[in-house]
């Protein structure tokens, strides 16, 4: 059961990165890709009626993992207070950016909504990159199973560490590279004209970084600890290596061959790829404490009660269906290129 | 952990959440309205009401993006801020906090862009049906988090198991929780309350400006109608069943409400006075007798319980606020049906739009509701003190031990100048669509 909940709770972690990732993506590029009002509207035409949704792959993470796994929930997210809420205020002045920008038109109120869209997109990938370095890493888990990590110590990976340190910095970075990289893919796909082309660019551009990234840190973390060392014993960490290299010939080939869905598919695998890889490896540790293996907290040590996960699979498997069939009917209404609304209608 | 941390958790969450629920309860109010009107558009000859409920969208569109950017901080302080909290009862009450974006959020925001921006897209029928899967997004997420909190009002359906924390028992038993059934009646018709106002007033204000006029008669009639039957349901029979609930269940709880230190019949309802909890009474108190008696147990002669009863270590840890809250609840409650009462009346017989004295009312009236609501939660959330979970759990426990008082200041300070930033926003642009009004079609 602890098992399949850890499985439920990346699966839908990983479906908020991938999802939610493209609208992140789509703010990290569009002072670059979009460059008038028209254009910027077609970036927004382009995520609008999908990131509220997407969005809300995070709370039913964080909801699955509430149930599932309170110890994890409670530590993790106690012990980043304060960059969570750096990330909470992002995500609120994200929100307002993309929902309020073209209910005015004037051009000072718009520029401002537009620089506060991609500061704040910008900064979360670099957030959530960060702290996913983080649990890869490690934290300095007391015995009662909290922790608080200041926001930077020495910059080593090792020893007193903070929240950043030069390989967490790395990871960031990788989220903000490969997320920008996803969302160029997604405007590629679902817009048309100079937006498009810019766009296409883009991806290429950001994505080749982000491979070159990948590989850098896959093999700092090898360095750094033992994590990696299990990949060979861990079928389904071989499956999500395989799917993001997949997906990287995927955008290659849909790139260079305009099929710019088949290149979005492709940075989404990369993505969705590189996560589970990475669940694989660390699993069952939910939270890896630094310095003391026996201070993890684990899918079994988690705080979770069997027999209620057992419950909440039946309301889960009600639940999921429904959700994933809004998302198909949203994107079937919404198919086709984005245009630019009217003023005075849409985003 | 520190005393010191605890008050600035408490305050945190108690601003952020107060903050929050004045967009949430717009939201699930209007949301009714426009499926009213949405309906009456699809009759022939509707186009007016097509026009009403599209002036209500986009007032709805940004009172919801507000609802929803505060809405998030309030699901990830229950691990940030109350993170023993979590550790102790999450097996429980994350149940209903997964369930609730699982259920209700999803289908919310899948139609949000649906409804607000999709009129000309959809068929009318289509746009109808993406009303009505808003509102019941919306009162779905409402009974989901009414629930989590009526467990933490009186907890059941659970056993407590070797380590100290919750299982989660009969899952039945906890998600039709008689408290939450009683406190969300109680809750969506308040919102409806607020919602009603909020329509009836723009409808008084351009009445009283002399434009919109056709418009403005509709909203008048809507609101003050819906105004009515909310108010009265609000009062009877749902309030009155919260309070014989904790009558019940939380007597203590009951006797702070209404400052009552001694115990015995025929108690009253104070219209007037302040509890003195030094000296142990109500001073200038001016009660109507055995009204107390009957809302609490149906009959003017029952025996009330006073705080003398219990040991002052039970009571609710800030009487006074929590005594006033309770008040202007209720005394707001009954304002407002004597004020819809009258309005509705007018409104019925076609005058409505003649007498001013009353247009003046609803339009002035439109905050109060809002006042009336947070009240009540004040009154439920104090109550409740000092257990975070009644008597099983103590809101002094709950806090997360390794976050300090300072940092926690910070961060409600970061929350204050956002939250400032977002009511400016907020009402800057609510007050250009009242000032473009429902017919013109504008930027
Ligand atoms: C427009 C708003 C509004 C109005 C006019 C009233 N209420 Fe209310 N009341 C609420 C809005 C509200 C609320 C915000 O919805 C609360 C907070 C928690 C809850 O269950 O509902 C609430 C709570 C609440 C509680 C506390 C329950 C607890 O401790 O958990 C009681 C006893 C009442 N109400 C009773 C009444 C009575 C007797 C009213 C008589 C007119 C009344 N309310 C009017
Ligand atoms: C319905 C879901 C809700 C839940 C699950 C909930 C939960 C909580 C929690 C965990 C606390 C902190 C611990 C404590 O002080 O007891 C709290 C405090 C508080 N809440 Fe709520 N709350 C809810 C709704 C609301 C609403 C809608 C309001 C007001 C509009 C509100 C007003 C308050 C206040 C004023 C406090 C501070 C009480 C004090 O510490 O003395 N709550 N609530
Ligand atoms: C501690 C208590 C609360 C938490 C944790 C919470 C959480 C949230 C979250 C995360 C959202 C954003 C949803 C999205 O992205 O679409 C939201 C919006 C919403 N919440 Fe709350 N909420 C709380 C209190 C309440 C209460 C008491 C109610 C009503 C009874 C309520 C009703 C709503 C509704 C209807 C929305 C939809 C958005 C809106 O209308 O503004 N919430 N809430």
């Amino acid at each position: 059961m602890f098992e399949l909940w850890f499985a439920i709770v990346c699966a839908m972690l990983a479906a908020y990165v991938v999802l939610d990732g493209y609208d992140f993506g789509a703010g990290i590029v569009h002072l670059f890709v979009a460059r008038n009002n028209e254009e910027r509207r077609q970036v927004l035409a382009a995520i609008g009626p999908y990131w509220d949704g997407n969005e809300v792959w995070l709370l039913a993470a964080g909801g699955a993992l509430f149930v599932a796994f309170p110890r994890v929930l409670s530590a993790g997210i106690s012990g980043f207070y304060f960059a969570i809420f750096l990330v909470l205020w992002c995500l609120i002045l994200r929100g307002i950016a993309i929902e309020f920008r073209s209910h005015l038109a004037d051009p000072l109120w718009r520029a401002a909504w537009d620089f506060l869209f991609a500061l704040a997109s910008m900064l979360l990938a670099l957030f959530f990159g960060t702290a996913l370095g983080n649990l890869v890493r490690g934290v300095p888990l007391n015995d009662a199973g909290w922790f608080s990590l200041p926001l930077f110590t020495t910059f080593s990976p090792s020893g007193v560490v903070g929240i950043l340190d030069w390989y967490t910095i790395g990871a960031g970075l990788m989220g903000v590279v490969a997320l920008g990289a996803h969302g160029a893919a997604f405007l590629t796909w679902r817009t048309d004209g100079e937006v498009q082309r810019r766009a296409r660019l883009g991806a290429k551009h950001l994505f080749r970084a982000a491979v070159g990234l990948w590989l850098i840190l896959f093999f700092e973390t090898h360095r750094l600890n033992d994590v990696l060392s299990v990949l060979g014993q861990r079928p389904l960490g071989w499956l999500g290596v395989a799917l993001a290299l997949g997906g990287i010939a995927a955008v290659h080939h849909g790139l260079e061959r305009g099929k710019d869905l088949t290149a979005f598919l492709g940075t989404s695998a990369f993505l969705a790829g590189t996560l589970v890889a990475t669940a694989a490896c660390l699993f069952p540790v939910m939270l890896k404490s630094i310095d003391n293996p026996a201070l993890s907290i684990t899918a079994y040590t988690g705080g979770g009660d069997e027999a209620g996960l057992r419950l909440a699979l039946r309301w889960l498997g009600i639940g999921l269906p429904l959700a994933i069939g809004y998302f198909v009917m949203n994107f079937r209404l919404h198919r086709g290129k984005a245009v630019a609304a009217r003023d005075g209608e849409g985003y | 952990m520190n005393e010191d941390a605890l008050f600035w958790h408490r305050l945190q969450f108690a601003f952020t959440i107060v903050y929050h629920y004045l967009f949430p309860q717009l939201t699930m109010g209007l949301a009714l309205l426009i499926v009213i009107m949405k309906g009456l558009s699809l009759r022939p000859g509707g186009d007016a009401w097509a026009l009403a409920a599209r002036f209500w969208i986009r007032v709805f569109g940004i009172n919801f993006a507000v609802g929803v950017v505060t809405g998030i901080p309030m699901e990830f302080q229950f691990g940030t801020n109350w993170g023993s909290f979590t550790r102790y009862a999450g097996n429980v009450v994350g149940h209903t906090l997964a369930m609730e974006g699982l259920f209700a959020f999803f289908l919310e925001s899948s139609f949000l862009s649906l409804l607000v921006w999709g009129e000309k897209r959809l068929s009318p029928r289509m746009h109808f049906l993406s009303a009505v899967a808003l509102w019941a997004g919306s009162w779905l997420s409402g009974y989901f988090i009414v629930c989590t909190n009526a467990f933490m009002q009186h907890p059941v359906g659970h056993a407590t198991a070797q380590d100290g924390t919750l299982r989660l028992v009969s899952f039945w038993e906890f998600l039709f929780n008689p408290w939450a059934l009683a406190q969300y009646a109680h809750t969506m018709s308040a919102a409806v309350v607020t919602g009603s106002f909020v329509v009836a007033a723009a409808g008084a204000f351009y009445t009283l400006q002399r434009t919109h006029l056709d418009q403005a008669k509709r909203f008048l009639r809507v609101g003050t109608f819906a105004g009515l039957a909310s108010s009265m349901i609000v009062a009877f029979p749902t309030g009155d069943i919260q309070a014989k609930l904790v009558a019940e269940y939380q007597p203590v709880t009951l006797a702070a409400m209404e400052g009552r230190f001694e115990t015995g019949p025929m108690a009253g309802i104070t219209l007037i006075g302040q509890p003195n909890v030094a000296a142990r009474r109500l001073d200038n108190p001016i009660a109507v007798p055995g009204i107390l008696s009957f809302l609490a147990y149906g009959a003017f002669h029952r025996t009330v319980k006073g705080l003398n009863e219990f040991p002052q270590e039970q009571w609710p840890t800030n009487l006074e606020l929590l005594y006033y809250s309770f008040h202007v609840m209720a005394g707001l409650g009954t304002l407002f049906i004597g004020l819809m009462a009258g309005a509705a009346l007018l409104s019925w017989r076609g005058w409505l739009h003649q007498v001013k004295p009353v247009l003046w009312a609803l339009l002035l009236a439109f905050p109060f509701p809002y006042i009336a609501n947070t009240a009540g939660w004040m009154t439920a959330e104090l109550g409740r003190q000092p257990w975070l979970v009644y008597g099983l759990f103590r809101t002094a426990q709950g806090a997360s031990p390794q976050v300090h008082s300072g940092t926690t200041l910070f961060t409600l300070i970061g929350f204050t100048g956002m939250y400032a930033l977002l009511a400016v926003l907020f009402l800057f642009l609510i007050g250009r669509e009242i000032a473009h009004g429902p017919e013109a079609d504008h930027v």
